[in-house]
């Protein structure tokens, strides 16, 4: 294999790396947004103290890689609805605003309670085996199998559940229109919970996950990669799940080659001006579809 | 009602009391690291000040003008930013009134802290910063007055570890991978590649990152497939040990050359393996302590249970130097006080002799070369001027 072809896919496999995890953040906001036509911000928060419920976990309980994920995922499912059933359900009538101003609050909120209790970033131990194999070149490590297969894997089981379940119908309908769901007999409360539930779920896998890439976490961790998440959501098209593994992947990719060709200082302001170019052109998203506004 | 107020207002300034009138202390401040990014940093150097400011309290403190005074020790959290050094050196010079400042350490906060002390013509000794530019005027390239230092600069570091990495390592090809964000590994990286050059070497990739990436994987693939023979990484400690995880990682087996910066204990907690037998620079090496050293080296031990790295033995140094001065001043005056700095002709430090080149706050030092084996850093070679 030539060098040039090595090196790209070399980059390719750090393109998916990346992108797996912004994917799987981006599933939460484009779920939430689906069903409630909110942008739930303090969900990148999620993502942080995922990474740091791993971080207890490992760290202080001395739990090895599966049972870490396993609770973390628990916990922030749980944190997820939590933070449903106390901020935003009481707002559900209130103004788009208000529900937006609240999300931003939980998410502050969320950042300076971490703040308060680890003010230095935390080192998490290993929590895998690191083995390097060379393929013709191409090095591939078992930290990078683990975070794509892992993040596939949970696409998929969503992708599925979405599209193949009567719960995920539900979802779908409720994302459809609200407000005649109910006389069909579902339960619009619960299945919310659920949406909010699986959403934070995946944030949590996600802070596991990167967590295995890059083990040093901090409080604000969750901001810039909310943010890009975000708009990975935005960029595939909002409410749209596969869009949003779509934008994952191109946000991911696009980082990685602006640092393969461009000095690495222009990484985040080149990826953004494109994605920004991107919604200029098509504003409903990769897969979004055009929402005509019934007034 | 405005009585009320005139009362409470009256009580508010009898309670604070003319800080000078309260106690005959000599009050030094401190601006260090102690959260944010290198809290580590922050806790060595405080250690080593609070051991070198008890130790001299417990002779009797400093005699000024025939009175012996204590010394009181106010200590500022720059939590490793710009912005916060600056506001920690004001409020040390305005508000807490202190005869001079030890810190910051990393040079992005000792620069600015540096201005603001040169502005209040306050004497500012910084232990760890290396880049030039602390010592140094901003518009007019001129040394400072007021502000010194106890280390060497990065212009010497640079230069001796692309020496170490021809010669003794017998590198044609390096590739550089730096915090542009950051002062002194963005100096560092500079005059590494300028020597480099110089000295006949190759520079095959000159990557970049900001402070708080986490992702180096693109740049680290750019750099494998430059093929250099080795990567020069002057990096503070928690940014190496991920980035070190990841070039191995990525299967780049190539040494990986640090600056002073990657000095602390924390180094090989965090990096778990990946930076075994690399090599970085440093200002003073345990294995190779003087006598002074070697006295020093045991206190720091008995009191805190872990040898002191080079940011606690340089702090204690600045500490030491500023005591001279100190001890040569009749009066409390900062002005005074700088010049008795300025002309200290001899001070053997643990980190070695420290004379200041006439005109300038840079002493000339020495450098040491380490390497990393298990969980001991090594002393290999030293390295004059």
């Amino acid at each position: 294999m030539s060098e040039e072809v090595v090196y790209w896919l070399q980059q390719t496999l750090n393109a998916l790396q990346l992108g797996s995890i912004y994917a799987l953040i981006a599933l939460g906001y484009t779920m939430v947004y689906g069903i409630l036509a909110m942008i739930n911000f303090a969900h990148g928060d999620v993502f942080m103290i995922g990474a740091f419920f791993c971080f207890l976990l490992s760290s202080k309980l001395g739990l090895s890689f599966v049972p870490t994920m396993l609770f973390t995922i628990i916990g922030t499912t749980l944190l997820g609805v939590l933070i449903e059933r106390l901020a935003y359900k009481p707002l559900r009538q209130a103004p788009r605003v208000s529900a937006i101003i609240t999300a931003l609050g939980v998410g502050l909120f969320l950042e300076n309670f971490t703040l308060a209790l680890a003010p230095y970033p935390k080192h998490i131990p290993m929590l895998l085996e690191t083995v390097t194999w060379n393929l013709n070149g191409i090095s591939l490590s078992s930290i990078q199998v683990v975070i794509i297969s892992l993040s596939l894997a949970l696409m998929l089981l969503l992708d599925y559940f979405v599209h193949h379940t009567p719960i995920g119908m539900a979802m779908r309908a409720i994302s459809w229109d609200k407000t005649y769901v109910p006389l069909m007999g579902i339960p619009v409360d619960l299945i919310i919970s659920i949406t909010f539930a699986i959403g934070a779920g995946l944030a949590g896998a996600a802070g596991t996950l990167y967590a295995l890439a890059y083990p040093v976490i901090d409080p604000y961790m969750g901001v810039m990669v909310g943010w890009k998440a975000f708009i990975c959501a935005v960029v595939g098209g909002i409410g749209n799940i596969r869009g949003a593994m779509v934008g994952a992947f191109i946000l991911g990719g696009l980082e990685i080659m602006v640092v393969a060709f461009f000095p690495s200082t222009y990484r985040d302001f080149v990826a953004f001006t494109l994605l920004i170019l991107l919604i200029i052109i098509r504003p409903h998203g990769i897969l979004g579809k055009p929402r005509i506004q019934k007034v | 009602m405005a009585l009320f107020f005139v009362v409470i207002a009256t009580l508010l300034s009898a309670s604070c009391a003319d800080p000078s009138n309260k106690l005959d202390t000599i009050k030094i401040g401190l601006i260090l690291e102690l959260t944010g990014d290198m809290p580590a940093v922050g806790a060595s150097s405080r250690n080593a000040a609070e051991l070198a400011v008890s130790e001299m309290n417990s002779a009797g403190g400093i005699v000024i003008n025939g009175k012996p005074q204590q010394i009181e020790l106010i200590i500022e959290d720059n939590a490793s930013k710009a912005d916060q050094s600056v506001a920690a050196a004001n409020k040390l010079i305005s508000q807490d009134s202190v005869i001079a400042i030890v810190g910051p350490n990393a040079s992005l906060g000792a620069i600015p802290a540096a201005e603001i002390a040169e502005y209040n013509k306050t004497l500012l000794i910084t232990p760890w910063s290396t880049n030039p530019k602390t010592t140094l005027d901003t518009t007019s390239g001129k040394p400072k007055s007021f502000v010194f230092r106890a280390c060497y600069t990065d212009p010497f570091e640079g230069r001796v570890l692309a020496r170490f990495v021809i010669e003794k390592l017998g590198a044609k090809k390096a590739a550089v991978l730096y915090d542009v964000a950051s002062e002194a590994p963005k100096s560092q990286a500079e005059v590494f590649r300028q020597t480099f050059a110089e000295l006949g070497g190759q520079i095959v990739a000159f990557e970049t990152y900001t402070t708080g990436d986490r992702d180096f994987s693109a740049q680290l693939t750019k750099i494998k497939s430059a093929g250099p023979d080795i990567i020069f990484l002057p990096a503070y400690y928690n940014d190496v040990g991920l980035i070190a995880q990841q070039a191995r990682r990525g299967g780049i087996d190539q040494p990986l050359i640090g600056s002073d910066a990657w000095s602390s204990p924390e180094l090989i907690k965090l990096s778990e393996g990946a930076v075994e037998g690399d090599y970085f620079a440093n200002h003073y090496a345990t294995d190779i302590a003087t006598p002074n050293a070697k006295k020093f080296i045991a206190a720091y031990t008995m009191k805190y249970g872990n040898t002191p790295d080079d940011v606690a033995a340089l702090t204690y140094d600045a500490i030491g130097i500023l005591f001279e001065a100190l001890k040569k001043s009749p009066t409390l005056d900062r002005k005074v006080v700088r010049d008795a700095m300025a002309t200290i002709s001899d001070y053997s430090g643990v980190t070695g002799d420290i004379k200041f080149i006439p005109g300038s706050g840079d002493p000339v030092k020495s450098a040491v070369i380490m390497q990393i084996k298990g969980d001991k850093f090594v002393w290999v070679m030293n390295a004059t001027p």
